[in-house]
């Protein structure tokens, strides 16, 4: 690989703490929030890759691969819940979301 | 020296768009930022060598999740701006919990190395024979079939989800009542009248027929 490893992971890292940060800056925004976890995921994929490459190795990618997946349907879901929710309640504040409590 | 190069530039623009959507106040600004994001995230893929991932990347991530953010973000008609008001209130504890996030990992980071026979452990080395997607379907289609299997399954169920929530059924259209359909007899529809020679038949009033939806 022309790039050190090392250079791949503090790019990841910081993609990873720019998730973080994101989730707690927007309390109340679910649409950022999730854009946030897609950053998250996107950091860690970032690693599965560099690793792969680094080590020469297949696996990797491949895991890669089905965290893409998971991800899309992740945020499929997701997205239809707060459609529904949206369309239920008029509002997509999170602290709204305690109606579920028993 | 030019890899080096691009790898700083596009991890820069990454890294500088993703601040931009954890901190822009427009959320379709925040996804487009997301979608630049991305491409650039495509970029690194494939100075890492994942060429497939690459394109996976650029065409699922830009071309459908994003996307359908932008389109849930454009759908809902939503008040962003009092969704934005606890932005300085959070700020100092995102910010801190970032920083202590970030310390750990580069300590980590700074004391941390490969095993010098961790090459021997590689369960699918790298083929140099091949392309790279073909050594991913090679392995993906073989040693990795019950999990590709098992991922379009989560696939399949998230579109099912996904639909069953957001359909919504509001009745104007004229749909088929089989139950209904096989319950009619001929008395109800039928009715025999006497045509006299030259004179025709006069229909009976048809009896206006009740709707129940």
């Amino acid at each position: 690989m022309l790039i050190p490893l090392s250079h791949y992971l503090v790019v990841s890292a910081v993609l990873l703490v720019i998730g973080i940060f994101g989730i707690f800056m927007n309390r109340k925004n679910i649409i950022v929030i999730m854009m946030s976890i897609e950053l998250i995921l996107l950091a860690a994929n970032l690693n599965f890759v560099a690793f792969s490459g680094a080590l020469h190795d297949m696996v990797g990618q491949v895991f890669t691969m089905f965290v893409l997946t998971v991800a899309a349907a992740e945020s499929a879901i997701g997205l239809a819940i707060l459609v529904i929710y949206f369309r239920n309640r008029g509002s997509i504040e999170v602290e709204d979301v305690t109606l579920m409590k028993g | 020296m030019i890899a080096n190069l691009a790898f700083y530039l596009f991890s820069f623009i990454l890294l500088a768009s993703a601040v931009m959507v954890v901190t822009s106040r427009n959320p379709v600004h925040a996804v487009l930022f997301l979608i630049l994001g991305f491409v650039n995230a495509a970029v690194l893929f494939l100075l890492a060598g994942a060429e497939f991932l690459a394109f996976i990347l650029a065409i699922v991530y830009v071309g459908a999740v994003a996307v359908l953010f932008l389109f849930v973000v454009m759908m809902l008609d939503v008040d962003f701006a009092a969704l934005n008001e606890g932005f300085q209130r959070y700020a100092p504890v995102g910010a801190l919990v970032a920083l202590i996030m970030f310390a750990e990992l580069a300590f980590i980071a700074g004391s941390w190395a490969i095993a010098p026979a961790g090459s021997a452990d590689r369960l699918f080395p790298v083929p140099t024979d091949v392309t790279n997607t073909v050594a991913l379907g090679q392995l993906i289609y073989t040693s990795y079939l019950p999990l590709f299997q098992l991922s379009g399954v989560i696939l399949l169920v998230a579109m099912i989800g996904a639909i069953v929530l957001t359909h919504r059924d509001r009745r104007r259209s004229l749909h088929q009542n089989l139950a209904k359909q096989h319950a009619r007899t001929p008395a109800q529809t039928l009715a025999m009248v006497p045509a006299k020679l030259g004179e025709g038949a006069t229909l009976p009033a048809p009896q206006p027929e009740k709707e129940t939806l």
